[in-house]
């Protein structure tokens, strides 16, 4: 067991990893807003990419040796939380209206 | 050992979860895969040191929004499944695949290829333990490395003081959305109506 942990030496996660894993969930939630109808899925597929925003933020604050992304992941964080409740509550109204409506009948909120 | 095992465990839940929220048909499943993925981001964060957007990422997103979507969701009484077989634009699908996979691809070779370039603007350094990071500073390892609550102090120090307008026009724009929402979802009472 101890030649086999001297010949294979473990990596460590880099940054790399990160900004990798945070393209990844980007595509998957960009696919998502793509695909689902469902009004309230949209936008939580746009937090998943929020979310990846995030991650490539940290890693790149951790890269770069630079606090200012982790501040930046914070302003996100905030406007997120506005985004979500204005989001929410345009939803809340539309489907109150009319129950049942999906992403393509949105199109009803042109004045 | 440790920090492989860590990245693993929790890009597996990241990813997954992600993909339940794509893919569940029910918005409930799809919220609680969206825990799965914030914690998972939460667990990313702890292991880049990034300890105080770890704790504001579990309070902020898993405490607030997911709990405010659920309400949302259980309130409009939207849970029913969606049916995934309806395909409105028969070509959506196809080309959102292409467009998602254009997407990652173009990033993930742009993070590969410029992956040896060294830092764009060094700052003061911070509170991280593994200091070789490819074309990292050779002081790196002068940040304040091994002070419990650096990680805080130094983002506070940064929010406070060169980010303190920005800072300010935060707490408006929340203001804004909180007065905006109240506005948008307020019913109008019919008159003779008793309150509720």
């Amino acid at each position: 067991m101890s030649a086999l942990t001297l010949a294979w030496q473990t990596p460590e996660p880099t940054p790399t990893w990160y900004l990798i894993l945070g393209a990844v969930v980007f595509g998957i939630g960009a696919v998502g807003v793509l695909v689902r109808r469902n009004p309230l899925v949209l936008f939580m597929c746009i937090e998943l990419m929020l979310n990846a925003v995030n991650i490539s933020f940290v890693a790149l604050s951790v890269r770069n040796q630079n606090i200012d992304g982790q501040t930046a992941v914070f302003f996100v964080l905030v406007v997120a939380a506005a985004e979500v409740v204005i989001g929410l509550g345009i939803i809340v109204s539309i489907l109150r209206r009319r129950p049942g409506s999906t992403a393509d009948d949105l199109s009803e909120l042109r004045g | 050992m440790m920090e492989l095992v860590v990245f693993v465990v929790a890009s597996a839940m990241v990813v997954g979860g992600a993909l339940g929220v794509v893919l569940r048909r029910h918005p409930v499943h799809a919220a609680l895969s969206l825990v799965l993925t914030l914690f998972g981001v939460a667990v990313h964060f702890v292991a880049q040191e990034a300890h105080f957007l770890a704790a504001v990422q579990v309070i902020v997103y898993a405490g607030a929004i997911v709990v405010l979507f659920l309400f949302v969701i259980m309130l409009l009484g939207v849970d029913t499944a969606d049916n995934l077989r309806i395909d409105p634009l028969r070509i959506q699908r196809p080309l959102a695949a292409i467009v998602g996979v254009a997407i990652v691809g173009l990033m993930i070779t742009a993070i590969v290829s410029t992956r040896d370039t060294g830092p764009l603007a060094v700052g003061e350094g911070i509170d991280v333990e593994y200091a070789n990071v490819a074309g990292a500073p050779e002081d790196a390892d002068q940040a304040p490395v091994g002070e419990p609550d650096a990680n805080i102090k130094q983002l506070s120090r940064n929010l406070f003081g060169d980010h303190v307008f920005a800072f300010e026009f935060t707490s408006v724009l929340l203001i804004v959305a909180v007065a905006g929402t109240v506005v948008l979802t307020r019913r109008e009472r019919r008159k003779g109506e008793g309150s509720t």
